[in-house]
């Protein structure tokens, strides 16, 4: 069984953030792979999960979820090798600091080497993000600036948008992915998803054609032109 | 002229007028954002000179503003200035005061302009309707809008605000305005307000009412209520409504509730209410290609929640129109918070700018779909195909199809 954790969607879910459970998990079950969401409120203690995901949410839900979070059994699981997606504030609460309702600095979870600062505009517009020989597509908006520390690996360099700083986008390791991309990058990005899929349930996917193909072909092609 | 109306209001005010003229004549547009637009580079206080010794009543919220604001118009029943046409920011309202010199003017208006408005035409009312997600990549977060509005309503001495008492943002915003008449209406949509406004703290919901451990809850003072029937101000009312959905009960209870402040007699006002059939093409039966289609507009989740839930369950197609132009939020990402899988038993055809994007979330919502193009096969049906299309994706709708 795949459990995929939908971590506090109502506080971390302002994008349709919930379509990434979604996704991954229709995608596994498309391939005969018994999988579920656990939706994870802010009352639940946190459940066993193979991934764990956090979307964006606004400033006093982000620094709530970053609370709670610190508070629960979260870290220790990821520190014990659990995945996660983490997207806009996910990828924001993950680091060491990052700035919430004016400039002030707020302590994340400290799993990943990345200080986020509050930036001068809003970057708000499509994304594209190189990685490898892919393309990720999505749409951000944060007022985030993020800078990851000397040993981080970027997701991705940026084609077209902000993402971290403007060249690079979020984060890689061997267990968590984020990116700036909001909401259901998922669904607008197959590979993505079964990539993430694959690593999650260490074994190579076979191939599922879904009209997700033609609408990361058409999002590609229009933001490229 | 009006005391406090300069020569320059004057000139500004004719600019409008012929410039909409213009504008209708070339057919370039249908002439109200225009010549608004150049009254105000004329004159900056236009608005706040045209609105002078006028009773204002101004509707705001994210849903249902526009059907609010024809409600209160019809109902108050003469004459009234308003901006019908759907341009909700000052040039808008500007060109609604300049086409009309009735005594009594409504105007909806964009959250986020709220304020200026106000400041502005300095309303006898003020309808605060529901505060949800929508066009998150310009108007940022719905709890800063919140915010904003608290911080100007307090200001509003002589303002009677009408609150929706079941929507905690609205509840947030109006709590220390000088006079507030809640209403208790029915708001199913509450997934914007799951943490307090106040203290961040999740809130508690049960059938009746809301409340945080902070203290801050539904106020209990309500003067209108849509339960078990309407009463606003203790006179029960008998809705019959045209307009479908329960939404539309919700918005006509707070026009009545409006409308009780500026001393109008609601059962003559609900029996012109009663009969309104359609709003700005909303719910208009039209025809296209031989096919005959109601028009649904729904711009956000919670709009298309409570528009997917009027769908006869008998329909066999529904179709739904999706762009994401400036007008619409460029960010369809909301697509995934609107509950689609009400829809499974239904086929969905997909149409508009965006129509990948909601093929791909019918698809993992396990709802049967197609993507309709220029050579797809569309069966007739004996009644109205219900058609729910977002912001331009609704007027385009409106343009290629016809009266029936």
């Amino acid at each position: 069984m795949l459990n995929v954790a939908l971590i506090y969607p109502e506080l971390l879910g302002t994008y349709g953030d919930g379509g990434n459970a979604l996704v991954l998990v229709e995608r596994a079950r498309r391939r005969g792979i018994d999988a579920r969401v656990l939706n994870v409120g802010i009352a639940d203690e946190m459940p066993d999960a193979s991934l764990y995901l956090l979307g964006g949410g606004e400033d006093g839900p982000q620094r709530l979820s970053a609370d709670l979070l610190r508070a629960s059994t979260f870290a220790s699981r990821v520190r014990d090798g659990s995945f996660v997606v983490a997207v806009c504030a996910g990828l924001q609460i993950l680091g060491t600091t990052f700035a919430v309702e004016g400039n002030d600095e707020f302590e994340g979870l400290g799993l990943v080497d990345a200080v986020t600062r509050r930036g001068t505009t809003r970057s708000v517009g499509e994304l594209v993000v190189r990685v490898g020989d892919r393309e990720l597509v999505g749409f951000e908006n944060h007022g985030g600036r993020t800078t990851l520390g000397a040993e981080m690996v970027p997701l991705g360099s940026v084609e077209r948008g902000r993402g971290n700083d403007g060249r690079v986008d979020g984060y890689a390791t061997s267990t968590i992915w984020a990116s700036y991309a909001h909401g259901p990058v998922m669904a607008l990005n197959p590979w993505f998803a079964d990539e993430v899929l694959s690593r999650v349930l260490a074994r190579e996917l076979e191939p599922l054609a879904t009209v997700a193909d033609q609408l990361h072909e058409e999002r590609r092609t229009t933001l490229k032109r | 002229m009006p005391p406090g109306f300069s020569w320059r209001d004057g000139v500004a005010k004719a600019a409008v007028r012929s410039v909409n003229i213009l504008s209708r004549l070339s057919s370039r547009g249908s002439g109200t954002v225009i010549g608004g637009r150049v009254g105000l580079a004329l004159s900056p206080h236009l608005l706040a000179n045209l609105a002078q010794g006028r009773d204002v009543v101004l509707v705001s919220g994210t849903n249902g503003k526009t059907t609010t604001a024809a409600m209160i118009a019809t109902g108050w029943g003469s004459s009234i200035a308003t901006n019908d046409t759907g341009s909700n920011m000052r040039a808008g309202h500007v060109a609604a005061l300049v086409a009309s010199a009735s005594p009594s003017a409504v105007l909806e208006v964009d959250e986020s302009w709220l304020a200026d408005v106000a400041r502005a035409t300095k309303p006898r009312v003020i309808v605060l309707l529901n505060l949800s997600r929508d066009q998150l990549d310009r108007a940022n977060e719905v709890r800063q809008i919140a915010e904003r509005w608290r911080d100007f309503l307090v200001d509003l001495k002589e303002t009677t605000v009408v609150a929706n008492a079941n929507d905690p943002l609205v509840v947030f915003a109006a709590e220390f305005a000088a006079n507030v008449a809640w209403c208790d209406v029915p708001t199913p949509w509450t997934s914007d307000a799951v943490s307090c406004p106040r203290c961040t703290k999740p809130l508690h919901f049960d059938d009746i009412s809301w409340w945080s451990d902070c203290g801050f809850s539904k106020p209990q003072n309500v003067v209108t209520t849509l339960r078990d029937g309407l009463h606003v101000r203790g006179t029960a009312l008998d809705l019959n409504l045209t307009l479908p959905g329960s939404f539309n009960e919700a918005n006509a209870a707070m026009a009545l509730t409006a409308l009780s402040c500026l001393n109008v007699e609601l059962v003559d006002a609900l029996a012109r209410i009663n009969v309104v059939a359609n709003v700005a093409g909303r719910f208009s039966v039209r025809r296209w290609q031989g096919h005959t289609v109601r028009l649904l507009l729904a711009k956000n989740p919670a709009g298309f929640s409570a528009m997917l839930a009027t769908i006869p369950t008998d329909d066999v197609d529904v179709w739904v129109a999706i762009n994401a132009r400036v007008a619409d939020g460029r960010d369809p990402s909301w697509l995934y918070d609107v509950p689609f899988e009400l829809l499974r038993g239904h086929r969905v055809v997909c149409f508009g700018d965006r129509k990948l994007d909601l093929a791909t979330r019918l698809d993992y919502g396990g709802v049967e779909y197609i993507v309709a193009n220029e050579e797809t096969p569309l069966a007739s049906s004996k009644d109205p195909i219900s058609v729910v299309a977002n912001y331009t994706a609704f007027q385009e709708w409106r343009e290629r199809s016809s009266e029936c």
